[in-house]
């Protein structure tokens, strides 16, 4: 079972519906034990980045998450991507979960429109198991306005706009993100989730 | 670098896909979730419903059309008609839609473009703008699907609404919409080069190359058409070959 944490931050629903689609059992949680017996988690996220901490506090859940991102496959999306950095600058400077190195800004103004939202094409970078199967030439769609600063150990992916915008984030472990959201980037983004549910089944053997 | 859209629009009016020719003389084509479906596999990239259901029990079913379709379907779904207020905003985003398309209501009421803006984000926030020559080089903005000219000039109202916080701008031209002679090109060069938000070309495809040449003389973000992909005349994959074929980036 894959647990998508429910913490009242935004579109879950639309990640419920394309797990569902795929046949892969999935629950919509914000109880701690169900992030311990699930074989893998989702942060999803959409909103802004202080005030999703706020909300994951609230919801009594940083320590559990930050404890089961160690042991079973972790993917973070859209916010849910940037929380997994150490800090983050939109608005006032905040703590992340601190899961992968690095930080979230403001994406440089190069007098493009801001948010960056549309279907932008993947650079790889470094080997991720959640791009098996994937060709050369892969949209996936992107609504943000802020982005991930990292070193290029921590990047899987990442698409031009007005610079390199990480599109795939991982610890090199357990723990990935994606900034654009899978379950809005068609057959590709599908295959994405897939490749997770397929990780999850590798780690249980 | 972000790829152009192809965006295929479905009217729909009491749950049924609709279309009319200038806005008249409307015939039912098909279930809207099937042709969303559809759509879909064809590579669109974004798909619109816009609804015509006049009456207000009717808007109900257009929720469940995207409960439905975003059930299947995996590429952003946008729903515009009758959203009136913030609660509306928020019923369509919690069904499953990723944006709104606000048009007359947002021309008698600026205030809910800032509102949606504010509370859900800009990129939620699509403009709707239905627009007509009164002179080369200036329009007037309309309401109530083309019926009422509201004396208001397009450029005005289109940097209105990016100052408001719309996110994009889906414009309309009156004068090409059904006539299928191509999209509105020098109106469309217009509001492009008025704000910086993404503008959609909307109105008057009628052959495949309409696409490519809206994408090569203007800057516009994406292209949307309705009676052209309802009749299967043409593809949204055949629509991106051609695109390709000429230089433009399209996913």
């Amino acid at each position: 079972m894959i647990a998508i944490i429910d913490y009242g931050a935004g579109n879950i629903f639309s990640v419920k519906n394309a797990l569902d689609y795929l046949g892969l059992e999935s629950r919509l949680t914000a109880d701690p034990a169900d992030l311990e017996t699930a074989d893998g988690l989702i942060l999803p996220g959409v909103g802004a980045f202080p005030w999703a901490v706020k909300k994951l506090n609230e919801s009594g859940l940083v320590d559990t998450i930050k404890a089961q991102a160690k042991v079973k496959p972790f993917m973070g999306i859209c916010l849910g991507m940037q929380l997994l950095f150490d800090k983050s600058f939109e608005f006032e400077e905040c703590e992340g979960l601190g899961l992968v190195r690095g930080y979230v800004d403001k994406i440089p103004d190069a007098g493009l429109v801001i948010p960056h939202m549309g279907w932008n094409k993947l650079e790889y970078v470094n080997d991720c198991p959640l791009f098996e199967g994937l060709g050369e030439e892969e949209y996936v769609y992107f609504v943000h306005s802020y982005k991930a600063f990292c070193e290029n150990s921590e990047l899987c992916a990442y698409v031009e706009y007005g610079g390199k915008v990480p599109a795939v984030v991982s610890d090199g472990k357990y723990v990935f993100g994606c900034q654009f959201h899978p379950e809005k980037s068609g057959k590709t983004g599908l295959k994405i989730l897939e490749n997770f549910a397929a990780m999850i089944k590798r780690d249980r053997v | 670098m972000l790829a152009k859209r192809i965006i295929p629009c479905l009217d729909v009016r009491d749950g049924k896909v609709v279309k009319g020719v200038n806005f008249e003389g409307i015939k039912e084509v098909g279930d809207p979730v099937e042709c969303a479906y559809e759509y879909n596999l064809q590579g669109a990239d974004e798909i619109v419903f816009y609804d015509i259901t006049a009456s207000h029990e009717g808007r109900g079913v257009i929720l469940d059309v995207v409960r439905e379709t975003a059930k299947k379907v995996f590429v952003p779904l946008t729903v515009g008609g009758g959203i009136k207020t913030v609660d509306d905003i928020r019923n369509t985003l919690r069904a499953g839609a990723d944006k709104v398309s606000v048009n007359s209501q947002a021309v008698q009421n600026p205030q809910l473009i800032k509102d949606g803006a504010d509370v859900f984000g800009s990129q939620c926030i699509c403009v709707g703008v239905d627009a007509k020559a009164i002179s080369p080089n200036k329009w007037t903005v309309y309401i109530n699907g083309g019926r009422i000219d509201m004396g208001i000039d397009l450029i005005d109202w289109v940097k209105k609404c990016e100052q408001l916080g719309a996110g994009e701008i889906c414009l309309n031209s009156i004068d090409t919409d059904g006539v299928r002679g191509g999209f509105d090109l020098p109106m469309l060069k217009a509001v492009v080069d008025a704000v910086k938000i993404p503008v959609i070309a909307s109105g008057g495809a009628g052959k495949i190359g309409d696409f490519a040449e809206a994408f090569l003389e203007t800057d516009c973000s994406a292209a949307l058409a309705a009676s052209l992909f309802h009749f299967r005349e043409l593809t949204v994959g055949q629509v991106k070959e051609d695109c390709r074929s000429k230089g433009i980036i399209v996913r």
